[in-house]
């Protein structure tokens, strides 16, 4: 009878902590916008984030569209012989990049790349009392390290989803002609044909939301970590744990509207 | 003029500040005492509105320092973090006149740059440090950093958290010098944290010692030598007998 009981509270707990949790990061996310909507506006720390959220994560970007590009069109086409239809491998690949893969490989690349460095910066700023620093200095924190931030990750982002889509499509299309025999104006012309502006649009928003929610968790861990470097190393966990779950989950939601739609 | 009446608080179970009563007069240097861990820093957190009070009242020129107008409230401080809370990410000019680069009391660049280079002489730093960044500094110099950018915007109030700390004592005569002048020449009003008695002698005009959360004994820096406090008595001559416990 006891046990039953205390796993029964320790589930009640981690919900309600959970709940908790939840609630914090819309506050957080709410008061974020609010700063970005009232002056001043710290442009050079914008320009700095841009740098580091789109600019630097292009290599590794670029990299995983394309191998992930390639192994696709192998795998459509292993999969498409079962049934005579190999000759979907550029639909398939196309629509699979731009309404999938493309948006959640950027997405989880950038909560691995960019949540954790944001957090691990701002977490150590918070354990040196720059963060106090900063206020003492008349300098909102929200202001100065969040907003940036959170700003560079929706401009950003999109754009690298676009530009990993297109390398993904890219990925298959080498594939599809240097060792599955497609004619490569064949090729791209299916490529084109097939993909709809829903499919492009709905791919740029998932990077929006993505970029939004990478950029904001990490402020959020960073801004929330305990004292000393056990501190900034749980902060940094939680950041990319928490980013990951929630890009996943939005994923799921977006996809369904886009579905429906 | 800074007044704090019944401050209280605490950290869990741990109750640092148990009732605080100061008040410092305006353009007067107050230095607090105090065994380490008895929360001197905490006080000055609370002042800033860093830390939230659990109770008591902390007023400056009269205003409520935790409501009303924290912006204007803040403009006319400057504080010397106990860890120098450089800024890694910026080049030591820019941490100086890092208040003259944005905000209400932003110049021009090069203005700023030079201003910096100023303070930055005013502590004992030649102008090639200017362009290091503080990871290339040692813990000295980062101090002495961090006390130009506390007084780079000549503030009105200026909070020092132990600025002698880890300088030699030339370098620690110098920054005494630069915050007796900075009181009695510029007339602002300074609170100092230290645990060094030649600068307690050199920089106060009134020294109070905080033990057990309040504050124990407070009194004219001259008085000091026959507070007939033995609390006071073994801090300044650096007794390991007496009332306060070595081990704390
Ligand atoms: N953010 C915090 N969370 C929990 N405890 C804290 C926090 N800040 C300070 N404390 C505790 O408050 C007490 C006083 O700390 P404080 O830093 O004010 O000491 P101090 O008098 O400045 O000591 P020192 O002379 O060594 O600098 C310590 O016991 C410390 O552990
Ligand atoms: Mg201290």
């Amino acid at each position: 009878m006891r046990l039953p009981l205390s796993l029964l509270a320790a589930l009640g707990a981690a919900v309600l902590s959970g709940l908790a949790a939840v609630g914090r990061v819309t506050l957080f996310a709410l008061a974020t916008f609010r700063h970005m909507l009232s002056p001043p506006f710290y442009g050079r720390e914008f320009l700095v984030a841009l740098g580091n959220v789109g600019w630097l994560s292009l290599p590794v970007v670029g990299l995983t569209a394309f191998f992930t590009g390639g192994a696709l069109a192998l795998q459509i086409y292993a999969g498409g012989a079962r049934f005579d239809a190999q000759a979907v491998v550029p639909q398939i690949v196309a629509l699979g990049m731009v309404r999938e893969l493309g948006p959640v490989l950027v997405g989880l690349m950038i909560a691995a790349r960019v949540t954790s460095s944001i957090a691990a910066e701002i977490a150590t700023m918070k354990v040196t009392e720059q963060i106090d620093a900063l206020v003492t200095l008349s300098t909102h924190p929200m202001k100065y390290l969040t907003v940036p931030r959170v700003l560079a990750g929706i401009v950003a982002v999109p754009l690298l989803v676009g530009l990993g889509d297109i390398i993904g499509i890219f990925g298959g299309f080498t594939v599809g002609v240097q060792s599955l025999g497609f004619n490569p104006s064949v090729y791209i012309r299916n490529t084109w044909d097939f993909l709809e502006p829903l499919d492009v649009i709905s791919s740029l928003v998932k990077g929006l939301a993505f970029g939004f929610i990478a950029t904001l968790m990490g402020c959020y861990a960073g801004m929330r970590s305990g004292r000393g470097a056990q501190g900034v190393g749980r902060a940094t966990k939680a950041s990319v744990e928490g980013a990951s779950v929630l890009i996943l989950a939005a994923n799921f939601l977006l996809t369904g509207v886009f579905f429906s739609l | 003029m800074i007044e704090l009446a019944g401050v209280t608080k605490s950290f869990g179970a741990n109750r640092v500040l148990a009732g605080v009563d100061l008040s410092v007069g305006r353009g007067r240097s107050l230095v607090v005492i105090g065994g380490s861990g008895t929360g001197k820093s905490v006080l000055l957190k609370c002042i800033l509105g860093l830390e939230a009070p659990d109770a008591g009242r902390i007023t400056v020129d009269g205003r409520d320092a935790a409501t009303g107008d924290r912006e204007a409230f803040l403009a006319c401080f400057g504080m010397l973090f106990q860890g120098g809370a450089l800024f890694d990410s910026l080049p030591v000019w820019q941490n100086v006149s890092f208040r003259l680069l944005r905000g209400a009391l932003k110049r021009p660049r090069a203005e700023a740059r030079e201003i910096a280079i100023e303070k930055l002489r005013r502590v004992g730093l030649s102008p090639d440090v200017a362009d290091k960044v503080p990871a290339e500094l040692s813990g000295g110099m980062q101090k002495r950093v961090g006390l130009a950018r506390a007084i780079a915007a000549d503030p009105q109030i200026i909070f020092f958290d132990e600025p002698t700390t880890g300088l030699d004592p030339i370098m620690s005569g110098v920054i005494n010098d630069l915050i007796r002048e900075i009181v009695s020449e510029m007339g602002a009003t300074a609170l100092t944290i230290t645990h060094d008695m030649t600068s307690v002698r050199a920089i106060a005009d009134e020294v109070a010692m905080l033990h057990g959360g309040v504050i124990r004994w407070t009194g004219p820096v001259a008085a000091l030598d026959a507070s007939g406090d033995p609390y006071v008595d073994q801090f300044i001559h650096g007794r390991a007998e007496g009332p306060i416990a070595a081990l704390r």
